[in-house]
């Protein structure tokens, strides 16, 4: 029986066999939903009275933009908590959620380049939110990269995940700056009070949201795993040397 | 706040003593606003234009090279163990070394910056606002070099990633800085050095102690 404790969590192998369980559910349930909304979004939903065929990219743009989003805020607060309450576990996430942040935050751009090219007639524009996901996407590469440039692992994490914190304090300034410098980009369509998007277009979008959402949780847990059996696997040879010496 | 500006005053001392850690940089400032007319060419109007611009991408360069060096130095010959034995907490240090390189960088850097903005041509009614963003800028700049000197402190990796760390987060500043036509934009340029110079000392003092630990 699994515990879904917070505290019975902080074992990293009761929490590597709860991933090796989750793992599966969410990366199948990740790719039909992904399958089903990316299918409505590309063939079956009405193409865009302005934009035409191109709107249909946005079905991957938009949710890589929100995960990439998310994603950082999930790592600073995982970050946080390992600063606070000291739970190994959270240390262990942040390293696990930067490389599939960064790559959601790279696809964004590249979605949105390509989406770019025919609706604005040009691959890149120096608008306020695309600078903003270009900063963010170098805030991850920064976490990444203090993940590996120290040779302590324990520290390195600490470090990054010090970074992930002072990034997301910075994050509302930055954005709140490059918009007032320069904007191209159309507002929000999808707000918390309600959302400008005829339902025909807006199902699809959600649906490979959540699509895009499992899959990235999917990636995290294969990833917390990848690093507790790294770290397994360092602690047995520290044993052996130890036996040996 | 004794004990505070007495670090100040042994920074400042040791920088004196060290004088290529102030001249550098500063050499570094007026290099780029040297060199800029060389690839953008002598039109006057065009230097004119991107005068603030081009100060503003010479200070965030030259903001870079005190870093490697900021708490290096001191952990390397066992200063800062020494001082954290005393009771010294890692935040109090943070926060007097982003003031000392205020003043150790900031400094000569207001002086170089109106002669530097002779050579590009800068309209001289743009001079009194463009430095007082780069003064407010500096403080902004001493914050991240302080915090991201603590959090890379022992990693390999360099220049480069001091440069990856500081220069996303730089960015408010150097938005609002480099328009001094503007009065809005330098007080928000300011604003944003104000709110690094608040969070710096923290995150270098949390990352201190991480390091000790």
């Amino acid at each position: 029986m699994v515990d879904l404790d917070f505290h019975a969590l902080a074992n990293p192998l009761r929490f590597k066999r709860l991933a090796a369980l989750l793992t599966p559910w969410l990366l199948i349930s990740g790719l039909l939903l992904l399958a089903v909304g990316l299918w409505q979004g590309l063939f079956a939903s009405p193409p865009d009275y302005l934009q035409g065929e191109s709107v249909r990219i946005l079905y991957l743009h938009v949710p890589t933009a929100w995960l990439a989003l998310g994603g950082y805020l999930g790592m600073a607060i995982a970050a946080a908590t390992a600063r606070i309450w000291k739970h190994p576990i959270a240390d262990l996430l942040v390293q696990a959620i930067a490389p599939v942040g960064a790559l959601f935050a790279a696809l964004c751009l590249v979605t949105g380049s390509i989406w770019g090219r025919p609706t604005w007639g040009t691959w890149w524009v120096w608008d306020g939110r695309l600078t903003s996901m270009l900063v963010l996407f170098l805030l991850y590469l920064g976490v990444i990269a203090l993940m590996h440039l120290h040779d302590d692992r324990t520290k390195g994490a600490r470090m990054a995940g010090l970074l992930a914190i002072l990034g997301t304090i910075n994050l509302p300034v930055i954005k709140f700056s490059v918009e007032w410098w320069n904007t191209l980009h159309q507002p929000a369509s999808i707000r918390l009070s309600g959302s400008s998007i005829h339902p025909a277009m807006l199902w699809p979008l959600l649906i490979s949201a959540a699509g895009f959402a499992l899959l990235f949780a999917a990636m995290v847990l294969i990833r917390m795993r990848l690093l507790i059996a790294e770290q397994q696997l360092e602690m047995r040879a520290l044993r052996r040397a130890a036996r040996a010496g | 706040m004794r004990l505070i500006l007495d670090l100040i005053r042994r920074d400042l001392s040791l920088m004196m003593a060290r004088p290529g850690e102030w001249l550098m940089p500063l050499a570094f400032f007026m290099l780029v606003a040297i060199l800029l007319p060389f690839a953008l060419g002598p039109e006057t109007d065009l230097l004119a234009r991107v005068a603030p611009g081009i100060l503003w991408v010479g200070a965030l360069l030259a903001s870079l090279m005190p870093v490697a060096t900021l708490f290096a130095i001191d952990a390397a010959d066992g200063t800062l163990d020494q001082l954290f034995v005393r009771g010294v907490a890692p935040e109090t240090l943070a926060f007097s070394r982003m003031l000392a390189l205020w003043a150790g960088f900031g400094g000569p850097l207001l002086v170089a910056a109106p002669f530097a903005a002779l050579l590009l041509g800068m309209e001289w009614a743009l001079l009194a606002p463009l430095l007082t963003a780069l003064a407010a800028g500096a403080l902004g700049l001493s914050a991240l070099a302080v915090a991201v000197a603590g959090i890379t402190l022992g990693a390999r990796g360099g220049a480069g990633l001091v440069a990856l760390l500081i220069l996303p987060l730089a960015l408010p500043m150097l938005l609002f800085g480099s328009r001094p036509g503007d009065g809005g934009a330098v007080g928000l340029a300011a604003a944003s050095a104000l709110l690094l110079a608040a969070l710096a000392p923290f995150a270098a003092g949390a990352a201190l102690r991480v390091g000790r630990s």
